[in-house]
């Protein structure tokens, strides 16, 4: 009994580890290559309108949803932390919702941002909704240096 | 020193699907580890009623890749409680983006005795009568196996449509190759989200049905002598890390149980990783 044990918590701990040595050491362009993704959106998925941009909630609905599911990677105020670019900048202010969209929904699975498509659509348009709304921040943080620790 | 692990990580919302058997195409957020309890009761034609159990712990060791450690065992009613093993589970992501329809490469390995009746899956001619041996007699067989799926998974309109084809080899006897499968379908039961932070919102449900059943094995392939069964499944999330899943599930024919009830209850822990990162002397 006591070797099962170690047997299934020694792969845990190793799949532990080496995920705990990677991540805090990524490269520091990381954030940008994410940011450069927004520019692979397919032309036909960066024209999309976002179906909800003239829905009175959907600001508010999208906050709650970035509070549940983005903020412990992007920040609660969304200028990104260790683990997630900040939100706050030129690329995402510039990006079309159509290419916030896609990339919500595609994520960057090789840079850590997994796929989001697990979310309803509308889901997905809310939180576009939210994020268009935050604005840029100041120029520093255009590389994604955290803020919020 | 769990408590110390758990207490630096951070709560968020969990988003499960509501499959008990089938998996889709979602891995665990990467750096997150998720705790889970499931039951599944079973009545039994033949022989006493039992209540399986297994704990769940599923990390997300990438984005693309979700190690799982499953605990079993179970309780039959009039018989004894018994551990059953342990299983090691490593689902893959293949592609980078979505598609139409997302594969993902799933392998197992079980150390666990013929007592085990969690069911996680149905496998060549796994029939009802197996679970009508007396505990003392079944936990005497020990099963080393190697356990792989294809996991096929869709998500369009609010609708994830997922199915896995399964193949078990025994890696002890010489049984051969056995085969199962599972479908599912699932949708939430609103698909925008409402301002407010609320519990019982339309959107914290997701409601579907699987179905599952053995495929025989390499020698005898197809539908017939195996089990085979159909399931409602929903699920809760709340609007914290926690959440509950239900599943009544029924037997087709005279090869399975006539009922099951499964229930699972789990607890998301964000930034797992990173606390063991700091606790292992990881860079800041």
């Amino acid at each position: 009994m006591i070797r099962i044990f170690f047997t299934a918590g020694g792969f845990l701990l190793i799949a532990l580890f080496a995920a705990a040595q990677a991540e805090p050491s990524r490269p520091p362009s990381r954030n940008a290559l994410i940011y450069a993704e927004l520019a692979k959106a397919p032309s036909k998925a960066a024209a999309r309108r976002n179906p909800l941009e003239n829905d009175p909630e959907a600001v508010a609905a999208g906050e709650k949803l970035f509070g549940e599911h983005c903020a412990n990677c992007h920040g609660e105020a969304a200028n990104g932390s260790k683990r997630g670019p900040s939100l706050r900048v030129d690329p995402v202010e510039s990006a079309t919702p159509g290419a916030l969209f896609w990339l919500l929904t595609n994520g960057v699975v090789r840079k850590g941002m997994p796929v989001w498509s697990k979310l309803p659509e509308p889901q997905r348009w809310q939180l576009v909704s939210y994020i268009k709304s935050l604005g840029a921040a100041s120029g520093p943080r255009a590389e994604g240096q955290p803020e919020v620790h | 020193m769990c408590l110390l692990f758990f207490w630096g990580s951070v709560a968020v919302r969990a988003q499960e699907s509501p499959y008990f058997v089938t998996y889709d195409h979602y891995l665990e957020e990467p750096g997150s580890l998720e705790v889970e309890y499931f039951s599944n009761f079973g009545m039994q034609h033949a022989g006493n009623d039992f209540h399986a159990f297994w704990t769940e712990f599923e990390y997300g060791a990438t984005a693309w890749w979700t190690t799982e450690l499953y605990l079993d065992g179970q309780t039959t009613f009039h018989d004894s409680t018994v551990f059953t093993g342990f299983r090691l589970e490593n689902r893959f992501r293949v592609l980078q983006r979505e598609h139409f329809i997302n594969p993902v490469l799933y392998v197992e390995y079980e150390q666990i005795n013929e007592a085990d009746k969690i069911m996680k899956e149905v496998e060549g001619h796994d029939v009802e009568a197996d679970h009508a041996v007396p505990n003392a007699i079944a936990s005497q067989g020990h099963n080393h196996e190697l356990e792989t799926k294809l996991i096929l998974s869709t998500t369009f309109a609010g609708w994830n449509v997922s199915e896995n084809t399964l193949a078990v080899k025994n890696l002890t006897g010489g049984d051969p190759w056995e085969f199962g499968y599972a479908i599912g379908a699932s949708r939430p039961l609103a698909l925008k989200a409402s301002a407010n932070r609320c519990s019982f919102c339309r959107e914290n449900f997701i409601a579907g049905v699987e179905m599952y059943g053995g495929l025989g094995d390499r020698y005898s392939f197809g539908l017939h002598e195996t089990s085979h069964y159909l399931a409602p499944v929903i699920a809760w999330n709340l609007p914290s890390p926690w959440s509950f899943r239900l599943s009544p599930g029924f037997g087709l024919n005279d090869n399975s149980h006539r009922f099951l009830l499964r229930w699972g209850v789990s607890r998301e822990f964000s930034g797992f990783g990173a606390v063991i990162g700091r606790m292992l002397g990881g860079h800041r």
